[in-house]
């Protein structure tokens, strides 16, 4: 591994929801996790696995209860979460969270082009960057190019998450997170945003956090595959390991490793 | 006769209460919070006024200070909300008690303090509307210039954006604690200039003046957005539109005290107006919309569906 930096290091990470009361709920416990530079890692995991709770725990939404995370070396345990955001591209399950609805699509970008970067008393939409915009549209496919002042919360769900996963990867995130990016949208438009995705992870040599319910998906796309169980990662392949896997020995692995069946009422066993 | 009589007076006083609506669209529309401090920090802004020019400041001078004072108590009800946990609609509410002490403080103690007689150098004054329009509009149009720029800068996007979609806002590094406290300061920093106004224009800064000011403000709004919305729905032609709703406002509010009704019903009015425009929308999309009929044939739709990419 030498020469290769450590993208993200999760070391014993526990958080429980409800702490102390009845409805108390272990999502993480004792979580460790390593990624090296450039790895695209897809996620899977049963009901209640902690794949959600790990990407929020990474993003800082909530404090974690013990453990420690470090982004590029960085300490990012106690940080706000909008302060951990100029390390991070996010995107989220449901369409309507990445974007603000009443704002035109430029300016969403403009806002995620200045992510990590003080914000000052100047135009918030430079000259030219308006043309790099459409460029960038243009290559998404979807007929976006030409409604740059369009509001977002004109377009379709589709539309909308190409337009998240362009603001999360314009400024080169350190570590990019996909929270079921594409389980909201119908198969024909999930596909379609899946394909933008692994285009733009490949091209800017991203490092991924993708969660899915698709385990066609999950072994498909990226060089790593992590499984979870009880907020602990159960199952690990890369490599030429994961390229020859199939669902059924994926399932055999995991029933190995966590002692019981896999369940999930989401999870797609096939395409 | 009377009523055109009386037309400049409520075009004058419509046009301070469209400022006072400004402010109130920055929470309201732009944060999206409902901000009771409203109710005090117009009362601040009066009395911060009367009791510096009766003292002998300039009047530009004291309502820029008028403007600070409205803009601290933004902040502390912003402070309340995002440092203490409160809700924003409580931490309004606290802030307007804690603004009824301040304001009579101010006035010391007294419930009014008076330009008149004074000789005082005011802006504009009851005695003098077409003064006080060419004031008014002079005045707005600063405002809305200023904001205009303002809320296109990078800073005023991200407060867009926070009270758009908090959660994106966050995902793209925006403190959105820091901008609801700068967003309600710069609202009752607008709202306190609008009270310093009109403490000029009545001649006087009452302890009881602003009592439902939040409601006349939201009246303005509605009025007025109903209009610009539909004109082009960009920021600067809605702060125009909501200047007009509060003109608008104060027309209907002459013509109806014309028609004979009885002042004390005034605020019930204002509440009315409010209540209408809410509930219209709601009860099309409630209780009038009906659902299509299907048409024949339409289980040929049934195989394909679901693009919508």
């Amino acid at each position: 591994m030498q020469g290769v930096a450590r993208m993200l290091k999760i070391t014993n990470l526990h958080k429980t929801f409800n702490k102390g009361t009845v409805n108390a709920k272990t999502a993480l416990n004792g979580l460790n996790l390593m990624l090296n530079e450039g790895d695209f890692v897809t996620v899977i995991g049963g009901n209640g696995a902690g794949k959600s709770t790990m990407l929020n725990a990474i993003a800082g939404v909530w404090k974690a209860d013990y453990g420690k995370i470090e982004i590029d070396g960085v300490d990012v345990t106690a940080m706000p979460e909008h302060k951990r955001a100029r390390f991070l591209g996010r995107v989220f399950q449901d369409p309507m969270k990445g974007t603000a609805p009443d704002m035109e699509i430029a300016e969403n970008l403009a806002i995620a082009a200045r992510r990590g970067t003080r914000r000052r008393l100047v135009w918030g939409i430079k000259k030219g960057e308006r043309a790099e915009y459409k460029k960038l549209l243009s290559q998404l496919d979807l007929g976006l190019e030409n409604r740059l002042s369009a509001k977002v919360g004109l377009l379709s769900g589709g539309q909308r998450q190409a337009v998240t996963l362009l603001m999360a990867t314009l400024k080169k995130p350190k570590l990019l997170l996909l929270d079921e990016h594409t389980a909201a949208l119908d198969p024909k438009t999930a596909a379609k945003v899946l394909e933008i995705t692994d285009r733009l992870v490949t091209e800017n040599k991203l490092t991924t956090l993708m969660i899915t319910h698709n385990m066609h998906d999950a072994i498909a796309y990226g060089n790593r595959l992590i499984m979870m169980d009880e907020g602990r990662v159960v199952v690990d392949v890369s490599g030429e390991e994961k390229k020859k896997l199939t669902i059924s020995e994926l399932l055999g692995l995991f029933e190995k490793a966590s002692g019981s069946e896999f369940t999930d009422d989401k999870v797609m066993l096939s395409k | 006769m009377a009523f055109l009589n009386a037309l400049p007076g409520a075009v004058a006083e419509g046009l301070i209460w469209g400022l006072m609506a400004i402010g109130v669209y920055i929470s309201f529309k732009i944060l999206d919070i409902a901000d009771l401090t409203v109710d005090g920090s117009i009362c601040t802004g009066a009395c911060v006024c009367a009791v510096l020019i009766t003292g002998g400041m300039p009047v530009w001078l004291s309502v820029i200070l008028a403007f600070v004072a409205g803009a601290m108590a933004g902040t502390v009800t912003g402070l309340l909300h995002t440092a203490l946990g409160i809700p924003s609609i409580l931490a309004g509410i606290l802030t307007q008690l804690m603004l009824y002490s301040v304001n009579l403080t101010i006035l010391g103690g007294k419930s009014l303090v008076s330009f008149v007689g004074g000789q005082h150098k005011l802006l504009l004054s009851m005695s003098n509307n077409t003064l006080a329009v060419v004031t008014g509009v002079v005045i707005n149009a600063a405002v809305i210039i200023v904001l205009w720029l303002f809320f296109y800068t990078e800073v005023g996007l991200t407060l867009k954006s926070t009270g758009d979609n908090p959660d994106m806002s966050r995902a793209q590094g925006i403190n959105v604690k820091r901008n609801k406290v700068i967003g309600l300061a710069i609202s009752n920093g607008i709202v306190a200039l609008a009270g310093a106004l009109l403490a000029q224009y009545k001649g006087s800064a009452n302890i009881n003046d602003g009592r439902g000011a939040i409601v006349i403000g939201l009246a303005a709004i509605f009025i007025g957005l109903s209009v610009s919305l539909k004109i082009k729905p960009n920021f600067v032609v809605s702060l125009i539109g909501v200047i007009g709703g509060g003109i608008v406002y104060y027309i209907i509010y002459n013509f109806v005290i014309l028609l004979g009704l009885k002042t004390d019903f005034l605020k019930m009015l204002s509440a009315i107006i409010v209540v209408i425009f809410l509930a219209v929308p709601y009860i099309k999309g409630e209780y009038l919309t009906k659902q299509k009929p299907m048409p024949e044939m339409a289980e040929e739709g049934y195989a394909g569906g679901g693009e919508n990419a």
